[in-house]
């Protein structure tokens, strides 16, 4: 894989991520204020599972741990681009608006407003919301102190 | 004579009406929404998602209100679920020293690098019934902290660095995972299928043989190395894509215990471990796991078998509970040609039985 490439897929990577994490309606708002693209279904979006692993002890060899239900679709833009959305759960609309997504990530002319229109904004709503969590767990942090008992 | 039984049919459909009835309970009284079983009663969710081995809240919900609460009822309602949907494929191992930590204690070390964090729990709650929830309570939004450079790595690898603690197993990469779902169990059963029997397993089972095994049937000496609960994002290899798609992420709880430490000649004596690892936040489920994948490890180590909870053939037959209540169950299915059969055989013998002995008493006035 060349660096673009694999820079390329990074990107398109983090945007899924962000996606994944973003509630339906939002992504749905916000791709639509965009104005879609013309697109045809690659894939009819479906419901189906995944077998989640975890490792033994946390980093050794992997294990089945029980599985997830997933949404996956994909598209093709007219301008050719392939995009695929692959979601937990059991929102087909999602994975279809994240299918979209992708193949505008992966278009010239079309990453930079999925960046700005769709991407940018639930990204920054995702960090608002993580840091809110960190901060409430943070809040929960025991700091011992050590008390002096008799004549010091 | 042949006589068919036919009739329950109608019987059937109605009792059937009725226990929906039953179910919707007083009808002046409102409907519980499946949001509101996700959102407020959160933990009988996770239990039915770890015990039903599929994450999904929404289902896992809907199947506590079909079941009326019931949750080995609604466990086994998504188990059947789950067999309607194909399989895509398998995550990539989750990273749980990643995790967004929402709660994350050791028992072990109390300066641990990113603290000890409390999280929601109902520890040092002095178990009081509040009165204040019966009547409509909205609490107070949460404190928030310095959350900021505060990494949490787990303490087992804190310890693993010292050689203080044996090493995660490590597995080949193009080994086959064991799955209990596709495969029928062998036993000897090897680790990976522990594992997995045991995260779905009844946490009551599990509690209880976790319990034994502190009360001495194969003690192992456990510290709760660490327990973290919080979210783990989940990767997919997508053929299609050509690279692993991220899913979203899945809440998870976490238990490391330490264990009794070992040595021989040849190796240096080192604590030994269990692992716990559940959906949702399942802090008991998770512990009494580890503590049973440790007895399971008995043999293993080449400790003495003497306890039920070391007994990997008895732990694992008897765990699920999906499997458990439907034999118990099905007893008060009809057995009526069954019972009948019995029935005739036990007459016969008590016939030859009074008979014998009405006939013991002649002999021996005879003699």
């Amino acid at each position: 894989m060349t660096a673009t490439e694999s820079s390329k897929q990074a990107r398109r990577k983090a945007a899924m991520a962000v996606l994944a994490h973003s509630a339906s309606a939002e992504i749905s708002a916000r791709l639509e204020a965009a104005a879609l693209p013309a697109h045809q279904t690659l894939r009819e979006p479906e419901n189906g599972l995944v077998m989640v692993r975890g490792r033994i002890g946390g980093d050794g060899a992997a294990f089945n741990l029980g599985e997830a239900t997933v949404s996956r679709a994909a598209v093709r833009l007219s301008t050719g681009e392939v995009g695929f959305g692959y979601v937990l759960g059991r929102d087909k609309q999602k994975a279809a608006m994240m299918a979209l997504c992708d193949a505008m990530v992966q278009s010239e002319e079309l990453a930079g407003l999925a960046e700005e229109q769709v991407i940018a904004p639930l990204r920054a709503a995702l960090s608002t919301k993580r840091e809110r969590k960190a901060t409430e767990a943070a809040a929960t942090r025991v700091d011992f102190y050590t008390l002096v008992r008799g004549e010091s | 004579m042949y006589v068919a039984v036919k009739g329950g049919e109608r019987a059937i459909e109605n009792a059937h009406r009725l226990l929906a009835h039953e179910r919707r309970g007083d009808r002046d009284v409102p409907e519980v929404s499946i949001a509101q079983i996700s959102e407020q009663l959160s933990l009988g969710v996770d239990r039915v998602m770890a015990e039903g081995s599929l994450y999904d809240r929404e289902l896992a919900a809907l199947a506590i209100k079909q079941s009326r609460g019931d949750l080995i009822e609604a466990i086994f309602l998504v188990r059947a679920f789950r067999a309607t949907l194909p399989r895509f494929g398998a995550t990539e191992p989750v990273d749980t020293g990643e995790m967004q930590v929402r709660r994350r204690i050791s028992s072990t070390f109390k300066d641990i690098p990113g603290g000890q964090i409390l999280g929601p729990t109902f520890d040092y709650t002095h178990r009081l019934l509040d009165p204040q929830l019966a009547e409509g309570f909205a609490p107070e939004g949460p404190m928030v902290g310095d959350a900021s450079g505060a990494a949490t790595p787990r303490v087992t690898d804190i310890l693993g660095r010292d050689g203080l603690i044996e090493p995660s197993p490590q597995g080949r990469a193009d080994a086959i995972v064991g799955d209990l779902t596709r495969e029928p169990l062998d036993f000897p059963a090897e680790r990976d299928l522990r594992l997995q029997n045991l995260a779905r397993a009844d946490e009551g089972f599990l509690l209880a043989l976790g319990y034994s095994t502190q009360r001495g049937y194969g003690r192992n000496h456990p510290f709760a190395g660490e327990i973290r609960f919080g979210e783990v994002e989940v990767e997919f290899m997508a053929e299609d894509a050509g690279f692993a798609v991220p899913l979203g992420s899945i809440t998870l709880t976490e238990c490391q215990m330490v264990n009794q430490f070992k040595g021989s000649a040849t190796e240096a004596p080192c604590f030994t471990r269990g692992y716990g690892l559940a959906f949702g936040q399942s802090e008991r489920k998770t512990m009494s796991m580890a503590l049973v994948d440790r007895s399971l490890r008995a043999r293993e180590l080449g400790e003495e078998l003497i306890a039920p909870a070391q007994d990997e053939e008895f732990v694992m037959s008897h765990s699920d509970n999906v499997q458990a209540t439907g034999f118990v169950e099905h007893l008060k299915l009809p057995h009526y040609v069954d019972f009948q059969s019995e029935l005739g055989l036990l007459r016969k013998l008590r016939k030859e039985f009074a008979d014998a002995t009405a006939a013991a008493p002649m002999r021996e006035a005879a003699e």
